[in-house]
């Protein structure tokens, strides 16, 4: 296997989605290609990393105020129809 | 090597009884589904819009949104997936209007100089989360992937932020899965890229600067 064939399974096999054959062989190729091996840790990391990053999170008293909007919103919209 | 680990999502075997009772009037079941993905939504706005007024926006309109059109949810996916198609919808036209210049499409197919193929391959610090404070740290994640095209961000931001499936992140963005699959890899790797100048391992002594 080529690095640049490695490259292609990357995702597939951060996903583990590889059927066992095609595991096999990528693992057979990272046990000898240091290169492809800190392109494989280091982008696990990434994944991870943003994962874990609890970017944007929501605020407290933001998240109640567009609840209570998006609830307010939801009943005026409901009105007219129990006019009917 | 290990691969990684999705989240956990919350059981969802009661989220139809919650649709269908928001269907029949019930306000309270729709409250419900807010609570559940106000903060996916929230935060997979604020992701592809870059802007925090505009994510505001965003979570009102998509609920909004989604209430009025409960009768078309059919139940064939989950509410969930349905919900971020309609915010991730929200999300770009917001995009658009900020940056008329330039047209902002899920379809584009970017090509970028440094694209795909890895050049720094300099191994990380073990703990490279650890070489920031934390806001120094959300600081260089928010500005490397910012850094990203809107197609590849919004692709990333679902698969490994949120942690859609595949087949569930192609049908929120009406892509291919082959095309999901084809702007994860580069935005996995582009990210990877940018983040190893910040993450190498640096010999015992040095100064980070």
């Amino acid at each position: 296997m080529k690095c640049s064939e490695f490259l292609q399974e990357l995702t597939n096999y951060l996903d583990g989605v590889l059927d066992d054959r095609t595991k096999a062989e990528l693992e057979d190729h990272l046990a000898w290609c240091h290169n492809c091996y800190v392109v494989c840790d280091t982008t696990k990391k990434t994944i991870e990393i943003y994962r874990d990053s609890e970017l944007y999170e929501l605020p407290d008293d933001l998240r109640g105020r567009l609840r209570s909007a998006i609830i307010s919103k939801c009943h005026q919209y409901k009105k007219p129809q129990e006019k009917l | 090597m290990s691969a990684i680990q999705p989240k956990v999502s919350e059981p969802v075997s009661d989220e139809l009884a919650l649709v269908q009772a928001a269907k029949g009037g019930d306000v309270s079941a729709f409250e419900e589904l807010v609570r559940r993905y106000d903060r996916n939504v929230f935060r997979i706005a604020q992701h592809i819009t870059q802007n925090r007024e505009d994510a505001e926006d965003v979570v009102q309109d998509a609920f909004l949104k989604a209430y009025g059109n409960l009768e078309q949810f059919q139940g064939q996916s989950k509410f969930y997936t349905w919900l971020v198609r309609i915010a991730v919808n929200e999300a770009l036209m917001k995009l658009r209007r900020r940056r008329p210049e330039r047209m902002v499409s899920l379809d584009e197919d970017v090509k970028t100089e440094e694209d795909s193929v890895p050049r720094e391959i300099a191994d990380w610090s073990p703990n490279p989360e650890q070489l920031y404070k934390q806001s120094e740290l959300k600081e260089i994640l928010t500005r490397t992937i910012q850094g990203l095209p809107p197609s590849f961000r919004t692709v990333f931001v679902l698969r490994d932020v949120e942690g859609l499936s595949t087949e569930e992140t192609a049908e929120a963005l009406g892509l291919s899965i082959p095309a999901v699959k084809s702007r994860l890899l580069r935005a996995r790797l582009q990210l990877r890229e940018r983040l190893s100048r910040y993450f190498q391992r640096r010999e015992s002594g040095d100064v980070k600067k």
